[in-house]
């Protein structure tokens, strides 16, 4: 069995992101950077996976030569081979969407699994696209039934079920959980209720740096990067006036109810 | 005449609330874009709901009858969305950023060529739109390049529209889907929950990780039954299984803006502000006087929660009943 998993480089979730002057862009220095924290839990399911099946697990990842950082750390944590799609400006959810198809096209992998979104876009559009493109059914927001303190994620046991033919993906939705059975090759993005990631362990760090890292553009693909979605700007957001400190639930209760009048 | 479709949304038989949000985008586009609006309804046994959706402007609404599309699945619903799209010439197709239209829109829009949209929360004169980015610390104006549009939009940045007495035809959709599905539904695990949704309630009330265990998610829930709100909480709250995951409030879980929200042990990461910082009047409680929470909140009350929501609930229950 072989997993593809994507692996984008973002902004680290607790950055504090502002907006350049000519509005064009953020301000990026100081920023750090991670794996789309989705992708996070996207790799650590493909690695559980792979403990159970023997999978071989690809990492992947679309950016610049700085993504790098990011496939390293994918190896590290227990992906057997990175690619990275060089590119050298962000590309929208469907171009994104593309390459991700002609690299599945190569690698021809049983199963995608990526993030339901990234932190840096909040798009949420990849792997649906992705499964259209690929023709492939789709399982988004994938999550598991026990909490993420229960004793099956203590035992880091796949949420996943997979066998040679189908996946069996919990799926979360507006209602509850929803348990799926969809036929492979798939695309399953998820959700942050599926595990805790792990973090890399340092002798697996070193033994990364061994580990395969090819690098493709794309020419090498024969995609071109067409953006159906065009970013034009960005803006602050409007702010809320300060707020006032009470002492008591008696002041707090008489300012909701005379100040705010919404009690 | 060009369209816009708006896919309406029900679950188990009743229209969601947050669709007529939607129509309130999709009604306003029409009529910037000089678009006939059209509204479609699948599901089973949905033609009753579909004179819900009659007086807001529709020339047309789409009813989708069939007992493959009882259950939301992705193949089946795009199947008959890019079917009448192409029916009625849609130039825009629209639904609210639920979980359903997260899972859809793209599938449709990637069927369609069509570039999407996610999560808007404006269009502009010039048809481009504004939309949150980077868990809401910032607002992206884009441009879907494509002349289709693709189009999800934030509930709470919609009014529904005021009802009319205007009547649309109504049209049976003929549905016949192509090939055996590839996804099948075999569970469904229902969180059930007397209080009102979250997206749709006028206060909400909501805990985060220090609630600790049942005895703090009880002192919540009592406050939230009190002022008949729905309850919320934080990621990490859910992550640790204290409520059902359904409640999380955030960049990645439900979006609100009620009249009043309380984040109650809430330390207010970016993360958790994105889903309620359209909220009217915010109010913080949490013991720790730097908690980020507090720079947001227009009260703010620096206490230990064990303490002052029993406080908060007898004093309430006292001036009810005075
Ligand atoms: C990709 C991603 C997406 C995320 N999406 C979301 C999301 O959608 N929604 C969300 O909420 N989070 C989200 N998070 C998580 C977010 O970053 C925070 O970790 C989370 O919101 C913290 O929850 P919390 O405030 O309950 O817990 P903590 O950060 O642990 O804060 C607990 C707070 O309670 C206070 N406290 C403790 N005991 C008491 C007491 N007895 N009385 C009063 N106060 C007390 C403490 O002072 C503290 O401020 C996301 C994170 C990532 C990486
Ligand atoms: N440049 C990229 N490199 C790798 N993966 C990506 C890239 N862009 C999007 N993805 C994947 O697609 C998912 C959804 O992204 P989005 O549609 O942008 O929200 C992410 O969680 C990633 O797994």
């Amino acid at each position: 069995m072989k997993i593809l998993v994507t692996t984008k480089r973002v902004e680290h979730y607790e950055s504090k992101i502002r907006i350049n002057a000519e509005g064009t862009g953020i301000v990026t220095d100081g920023l750090t950077y991670m794996i789309n924290p989705f992708d996070e839990i996207a790799l650590e399911e493909a690695v559980r996976l792979k403990g159970e099946h023997d999978a071989e697990v690809v990492a992947v990842s679309i950016g610049s030569d700085d993504a790098t950082q990011q496939l390293r750390t994918a190896l590290a944590i227990g992906a057997d081979r990175a690619i990275l799609v060089k590119v050298d400006q962000p590309l929208d959810s469907d171009c994104a969407a593309h390459v991700l198809k002609a690299i599945v096209e190569r690698e021809e992998p049983n199963l995608v699994l990526m993030g339901k979104q990234a932190i840096d876009d909040d798009a949420n559009q990849t792997a649906q696209l992705l499964a259209e493109y690929l023709g492939w059914p789709q399982a988004t927001f994938a999550a598991k039934t026990e909490s993420l303190e229960s004793e099956a994620e203590k035992q880091k046991e796949p949420a996943i079920e997979v066998d040679d033919d189908t996946a069996t993906v919990v799926r979360e939705i507006d209602g509850g959980l929803e348990t799926v059975e969809l036929d492979l090759p798939a695309v399953i993005s998820v959700d942050l209720r599926l595990n805790v990631p792990r973090y890399p362990a340092l002798p697996n760090i070193i033994k990364a740096k061994k580990k395969p890292l090819d690098e493709v553009t794309l020419d090498d693909l024969g995609v071109s990067a067409n953006a159906k979605v065009t970013v034009l700007g960005y803006e602050p957001l409007p702010e809320r006036k300060a707020g006032v400190t009470v002492e008591s639930v008696q002041e707090l209760l008489d300012k909701l109810q005379n100040e705010a009048k919404v009690l | 005449m060009a369209s816009i479709l708006l896919i309406a949304e029900q679950y188990k038989g009743s229209l969601r609330k947050v669709t007529f949000n939607g129509l309130g985008f999709a009604k306003q586009a029409a009529e910037q874009l000089g678009l006939d609006l059209h509204i479609l309804i699948a599901g089973s046994d949905v033609g009753g709901i579909a004179d819900e959706l009659q007086g807001y402007g529709a020339k047309a609404i789409h009813v989708a009858d069939d007992s493959d599309l009882e259950i939301y699945r992705t193949e089946p619903y795009t199947q008959v969305v890019c079917k009448l799209a192409d029916e009625i010439d849609a130039q825009m197709i629209t639904a609210a950023a639920t979980v359903q239209g997260k899972d859809l829109l793209p599938r449709i829009a990637g069927r369609l060529g069509a570039g999407m949209a996610s999560d808007i929360v404006e269009m502009l004169e010039d048809g481009t739109f504004k939309r949150p980015v980077w868990a809401g610390s910032v607002i992206a104006r884009v441009r879907v390049e494509t002349d289709r549009k693709v189009v999800s939009t934030r509930g709470t940045a919609f009014e529904a529209p005021k009802k009319g007495d205007d009547t649309a035809d109504v049209n049976e959709v003929d549905v016949s889907l192509d090939e055996a599905d590839k996804v099948r539904v075999e569970d469904m695990e229902e969180t059930k929950s007397e209080r009102p949704e979250l997206t749709e309630a006028r206060v909400v009330v909501s805990g985060g990780r220090s609630m600790k265990d049942d005895k703090g998610v009880k002192m919540i829930e009592e406050l939230s039954d009190l002022l008949g709100a729905a309850m919320g909480a934080s990621r990490a709250a859910c992550d640790a299984g204290l409520v059902p995951n359904e409640l999380q409030v955030g960049q990645t879980g439900k979006v609100v803006a009620p009249e009043l929200y309380f984040a109650i042990g809430i330390s207010g990461a970016i993360q958790h502000l994105a889903g309620m910082k359209g909220s009217k009047v915010i109010v913080a409680i949490n013991k720790d006087p730097e908690a980020p929470i507090f720079q947001l909140a227009d009260y703010g009350l620096v206490a230990d929660m064990f303490k002052v929501v029993p406080e908060m609930v007898e004093e309430i229950k006292k001036r009810k009943g005075a």
